[in-house]
């Protein structure tokens, strides 16, 4: 009798142990990262790390702001994409479509949230880039020639195509977080609206919408900070030459992501290279950290709003 | 029709175009890895490991790439297992409800699941530094067995926080002591749901290519140390769609539509079983 009790004790201190362990896990990768990146800290200024344009790591010059850049604008253009589709086919899957067609939707979100983002990649490569490149390349510099439009690079690796790519991936992620926090809009508030007379369009824009935007933004912020830290994909489609900032949709984007991905081979001869991409993975884990606190801070927050 | 009709019907539409593009992605993606996966692939494509280096090399096929992928993908997993078992269990058994812990651990991982695996990679490939390991399986599977903590420990818990108080409580009623009652009678009753948890893990951990990039190297071999580097499928389709000769080229989509095989598998499975576990616990 003694003996399980013992027992029983003695798993919650090792159960307890664990929990620690993961929660010192996340402390060492920030603290890790940060004392991998702390040598170039020391040796420039942060303005000229975060912006400066100049990348020359055999003449000691790290610009980090080309790379932000590219990362702004391929997030941007994916975000602009997949936050009006997101929200409109979880709005569809949870207030219109019949119960079998949402299970069956539900099945392909789910499929397609699956996906790795190597596979993501070979599709951009295989499909959107020839589309970007026979069409919308070709029609745009033609017909609209201002800002953001303007590019003189027609191979079809740009951060547009990188975006659609991305907007495809964050997608399920975003409709399958709106759809949990559609589903925690009571049922009665629906239905007194629609007594009143509303028809179901204004019960979700005035009833159900105004109940959830809360939730809808921390999915939307979740979904960013997903694209913003996507890297596979992003390298095999969004062209990564190093340039200036990008200009244009068309011009070709460097992210973040993908200058760690490319370097890694060569780092290690260079005097504070690898500092540099270390630094590169300290803003990635430091900005998809503060997004994720934020969107999920909003989550937890009205879950325990709502008994 | 008035106003308020037109209205709707306009976002009505909307929405139905919108879930049409995510239906017709998903169809294009499986379409375009399909067609071109049928043509690169064949038996000796599944059995034949690459000949004369893998970016030049126009013979052979990838067997060492879908093993590489196979034991990193087992080996994190397990590595996960062994830490996220207990946390789960300590968090659904050992906890108040209300517990702020809890709370605290919970909202961790799902912020740490939210990190990208690019920087995990590099994170891994610090603690590989830090060892005195070279890029190999056992790297691998450090970096993936971390990446995928945070995501097998968090669809654990939702399985288990699914079961109903009245089980726990009729256990421990009759006398048994926690620790008794999550491993005889709740993982018993919960595991199809676990088993759902494990496979969507799995099928992460073997898809992900940036977390490998830096940590389980790349090679022309089947995988047989674990100190030695491996392939993975994620990083053969990765570098061969790179080379310019497309006999190589075809190699990566081979790769690319073994891989997808394994994850449309995965989620046929893990969609019975969950099936099966909802039945078992939730419905009643």
């Amino acid at each position: 009798m003694i003996s399980r009790k013992i027992k029983d004790t003695l798993t919650q201190k090792l159960m307890f142990s664990f929990c620690i362990l993961v929660i010192s896990l996340a402390i060492m990768m920030i603290s890790g990262l940060y004392i991998k990146a702390e040598p170039i800290l020391e040796m420039k200024s942060i303005r000229e790390l975060l912006f400066s344009l100049v990348w020359h790591p055999y003449r000691g010059n790290f610009g980090l702001a080309g790379f932000i850049a590219g990362t702004l604008w391929v997030t941007i253009i994916a975000m602009s994409m997949a936050v009006p589709v997101s929200i409109l086919t979880a709005l569809y899957l949870s207030e219109y479509a019949p119960k079998k067609l949402r299970e069956t939707l539900n099945t392909i979100i789910d499929i397609l949230a699956g996906i790795s983002p190597v596979i993501y990649g070979v599709w951009g490569l295989i499909v959107i880039v020839p589309f970007v490149r026979d069409y919308f390349m070709p029609l745009f510099s033609n017909n609209l020639n201002f800002f953001p439009f303007i590019s003189n690079n027609y191979t079809g690796f740009s951060a547009l195509t990188a975006g659609i790519v991305l907007a495809v991936m964050v997608s399920p992620l975003i409709i399958s977080l709106v759809n949990e926090v559609l589903k925690t809009v009571p049922l009665e508030i629906r239905e007194a609206s629609l007594s009143l007379g509303a028809n179901k369009w204004e019960t979700i824009k005035y009833v159900v919408l105004k109940k959830s935007w809360t939730g809808i933004i921390a999915a939307i912020i979740l979904g960013l900070s997903r694209a913003f830290g996507e890297t596979i994909a992003v390298l095999m489609v969004a062209g990564c030459a190093l340039n200036e900032i990008p200009n244009s949709i068309f011009d070709t984007a460097y992210p973040l992501s993908a200058l760690i991905a490319n370097t890694y081979g060569e780092m290690m001869s260079i005097p504070l290279y690898d500092s540099a991409v270390f630094l590169a993975a300290f803003i990635l884990l430091l900005i998809t950290a503060i997004f994720n606190i934020i969107g999920w801070g909003i989550l937890i927050h009205s879950e325990r709003v709502e008994p | 029709m008035d106003k308020r009709k037109i209205e709707e019907n306009i976002f009505k539409t909307l929405m139905i175009l919108a879930t049409f593009l995510i239906v017709v992605s998903l169809i294009c993606i499986l379409g375009t890895i399909f067609f071109k996966g049928f043509r690169s692939i064949n038996l000796s494509m599944l059995i034949q490991t690459p000949e004369s280096g893998y970016y030049i090399g126009k013979e052979g096929g990838i067997l060492n790439a879908i093993l590489g992928s196979l034991v990193l993908g087992v080996g994190a997993t397990f590595l996960a297992l062994t830490i996220s078992i207990p946390v789960v269990l300590y968090l659904n058994f050992y906890l108040k409800k209300k517990s702020n812990f809890a709370l605290g651990v919970r909202f961790l991982l799902d912020v740490l699941w939210g990190i990208p695996s690019i920087v995990y990679g590099v994170f891994g490939f610090t603690v590989m530094i830090l060892l005195g390991l070279k890029a190999s399986l056992l790297a691998g599977i450090i970096t993936v067995g971390l990446l995928i903590i945070p995501v097998i420990t968090r669809s654990l818990d939702e399985v288990l926080k699914k079961i109903p108080f009245e089980l726990k409580e009729a256990a421990l009623s009759l006398g048994a002591t926690k620790l008794e009652t999550a491993i005889i009678v709740v993982f018993r009753q919960a595991l199809p749901g676990l088993t759902t948890a494990i496979l969507i893990a799995f099928g992460r951990g073997i898809g992900d290519a940036a977390a490998v990039l830096f940590t389980a190297g790349f090679t022309d071999s089947i995988p047989y140390s674990i100190f030695k580097p491996i392939a993975t499928l994620p990083l053969t389709i990765f570098f061969q769609l790179a080379t310019p000769f497309p006999e190589v080229q075809e190699r990566g989509y081979a790769s690319a539509f073994v891989l997808i095989i394994i994850i449309l598998l995965i989620s046929m499975v893990s969609r019975v079983l969950s099936k099966r576990f909802e039945k078992n616990i939730v419905g009643k």
